[in-house]
């Protein structure tokens, strides 16, 4: 019970940041004036909006790592496919004001010599259509990917492993010109979206607005799955599979469609990424991305969800300070950060807070009434 | 479905399970019937787990039949085929969900729909609440309710796995070893605990404990070497000669 309503003090707590941030984003960025303190100059609005993009990464991988244990090393090349859907959509509306002003072709196949538009590029001029495909490309890909694995019972490292393996593939794949997706310079030059300029600030805050908005939906999202019946039985796989099969649910059904999910919701981080940073290429599939996304769940704390984002937008924005700062020493940093949470804050962030505050709330307990704790600790 | 080919409920012919050449069941066989209890004795690897695994579908046998009701093959299906079956399984060690309340772990062993899409839409109806204090009645965890499984004693964890399996209101419990590491009084219950389930439900116990399989009172069947040994009752099995060369020793 108690852990119930700690829950919901969470929701509320990262609800009302999510909404001081929508709010404060755009009003110190547009009504503040330059040179005063309170002023967000142009250029960190689309980074900030990176950030809860990532966030959002995170949360789908704490999903299915923290509450059924699937350890995903690969959970980039979902982000990453959600980019590219939304990448062409992009690439279509630019039409005719490319370099090569071809009124179909992307420049890069005006300039591969390709007479017309590939088959799987129907359809992407339209937004609901990509916004579509940013959902069911990742899904489909998680879906036929997990059906395999789970059905083997594929589990722990070897799944890890695995994950590792598709996203480097999907590299490699993606780093061909014969993709037909830009081969290693990506999708990028994007002009407008739904006739908006991408670079206009005003373009940037409703961009970053929507994303907070995504990441608090999905937040929400996952907070109603883990809050579930199905929540439990997550949990119940993650802790002791072989006791859920025993009980009667099929664990590989369950662990499939968590996955799925979570495949989808990175998607969609990876969409709103690619507006806000004006280009996608094969090298967001790089297997390092991924593991990183997972460093920034440990950090926050596993298994929380709020952790997932904390960590997430900790992390960034000390690699943002870090590689302006002292470049060459960022990695020996991300890794030095990782092997301190795992060796003493083995919860993360939020863990450890959580630790502490029942700490001190059982001893101002003890305080109060000391019967009620040796009653308590019985 | 075919016709039921036999009348018991659990019914194990000539089964046998190869590791690399050794035979961990060696042409096994044993009937159970409906609201029977049947105590399984033996020495360390004379199969009793092996055959647990084979009838929950943990493991496949190279050889033999096993039927459930007399019509279901066990051996073509998988553990969580079976246990929709009614077949509810104990571990040895006992095996609950740490981190869930001790209300929650009985919550998910409840017999209700298993599929994710159910569980996800479920709404808990207040009859399932009083299934739920109904169980934690008769496993002696009422006042434990919110706390989580991970903290129970060992003694409760296996009262708790108990709960659960009554939970699944299956046909079949199989239970391994569920005094291990209790005390005398805990032992004793569990005897009792176990004999009132057996009036509605068929009960397989495996246990080394002889003062606790002669309080449970019932047939006993001693297996070695993944085969039957000697069958009957604790004190004509305990008297058979070979049985007690195998417990002894040569």
């Amino acid at each position: 019970m108690r852990t119930q309503s700690l829950f919901d003090r969470q929701t509320t707590v990262v609800l009302s940041l999510l909404a001081a941030a929508a709010i404060l984003v755009p009003a110190m960025n547009g009504l503040a004036l330059p040179g005063s303190a309170l002023h967000l100059s142009d250029h960190l609005v689309p980074l900030l909006g990176k950030y809860v993009c990532f966030a959002l990464l995170a949360l789908s991988v704490d999903l299915i790592w923290g509450f059924c244990g699937i350890l995903s090393l690969g959970h980039g090349a979902f982000f990453t496919l959600g980019g590219y859907a939304m990448g062409m959509y992009l690439m279509r509306q630019i039409g005719p004001r490319g370099v090569y002003a071809d009124p179909v072709l992307p420049d890069f196949m005006v300039f591969l010599d390709w007479k017309e538009l590939p088959w799987f590029w129907y359809g992407f001029d339209w937004l609901p259509f990509a916004a579509l495909m940013v959902l069911l490309v990742p899904g489909a890909l998680a879906f036929v990917f997990g059906w395999f694995a789970f059905r083997s019972r594929v589990t722990g490292v070897y799944f890890s492993i695995i994950t590792q393996a598709m996203t480097f593939a999907l590299m490699l794949a993606f780093f061909r010109n014969d993709m037909g997706l830009g081969g290693n310079n990506g999708l990028t030059d994007f002009k407008e979206i739904l006739g908006f300029p991408v670079q206009a600030g005003s373009t940037r805050i409703v961009l970053f607005v929507l994303s907070v908005l995504a990441l608090a939906g999905g937040y929400l999202l996952c907070r109603w799955v883990v809050g579930s019946t199905f929540g439990k039985v997550l949990v119940a796989i993650r802790d002791a599979e072989s006791r859920t099969r025993f009980l009667g649910y099929r664990v590989e059904h369950y662990k499939l469609a968590v996955f799925t999910l979570s495949a989808m919701l990175a998607g969609v981080a990876g969409a709103l990424y690619v507006p806000q940073v004006g280009i996608i290429n094969p090298s967001e599939f790089a297997p390092a991305n991924s593991i990183e996304v997972v460093i920034w769940v440990a950090v926050g704390g596993r298994g929380t969800l709020a952790g997932a984002i904390l960590g997430a937008l900790l992390v960034n924005a000390g690699k943002t300070w870090f590689t302006a700062a002292l470049p060459e020493f960022w990695l020996f940093a991300l890794g030095g950060l990782f092997v301190f949470v795992t060796l003493f804050m083995p919860r993360g962030i939020l863990g450890a807070a959580s630790d502490l505050w029942e700490r001190s709330s059982q001893k101002l307990r003890a305080r109060r009434s000391p019967q009620s704790v040796t009653h308590a600790a019985e | 479905m075919t016709a039921p080919i036999t009348p018991t409920l659990l019914y194990l012919d000539n089964v046998t399970v190869s590791f690399d050449g050794f035979r961990a069941l060696n042409a096994l066989s044993l009937a159970i019937d409906h609201a029977e209890m049947r105590a399984i004795i033996g020495p360390n690897g004379a199969g009793k787990t092996t055959m647990m695994d084979v009838i929950t579908g943990k493991t496949q046998p190279s050889e033999g039949t096993a039927l459930f009701e007399g019509s279901h093959d066990l051996t073509a299906l998988d553990e969580t085929a079976i246990a929709e079956l009614g077949i509810g399984r104990k571990f040895q060690t006992p095996t609950v969900f740490e981190m869930h309340t001790v209300e929650d772990n009985l919550l998910l062993a409840l017999k209700n729909k298993r599929g994710p899409l159910a569980t996800l839409l479920s709404r808990r109806p207040a009859q399932e609440q009083e299934r739920i204090d109904a169980l934690l009645e008769r496993v002696r965890l009422t006042a434990q309710r919110h706390r989580r499984a991970g903290e129970l004693s060992h003694g409760q964890k296996q009262w708790l796995e108990i709960g659960m399996l009554l939970a699944q209101e299956p046909k079949l419990l199989l239970i391994d070893e569920p005094a291990a590491g209790m005390t005398d009084q805990e032992t004793a219950d569990t005897a009792d605990l176990l004999r009132d389930i057996a009036r509605s439900k068929a009960v397989i116990v495996v246990e080394h404990d002889m003062t606790f399989v002669r309080d449970l009172g019932v047939k006993v069947t001693c297996l070695h070497e993944g085969s039957v040994l000697a069958e009957g009752s604790l004190d004509a099995v305990s008297a058979n000669e070979r049985v007690v060369e195998v417990y002894l020793g040569r």
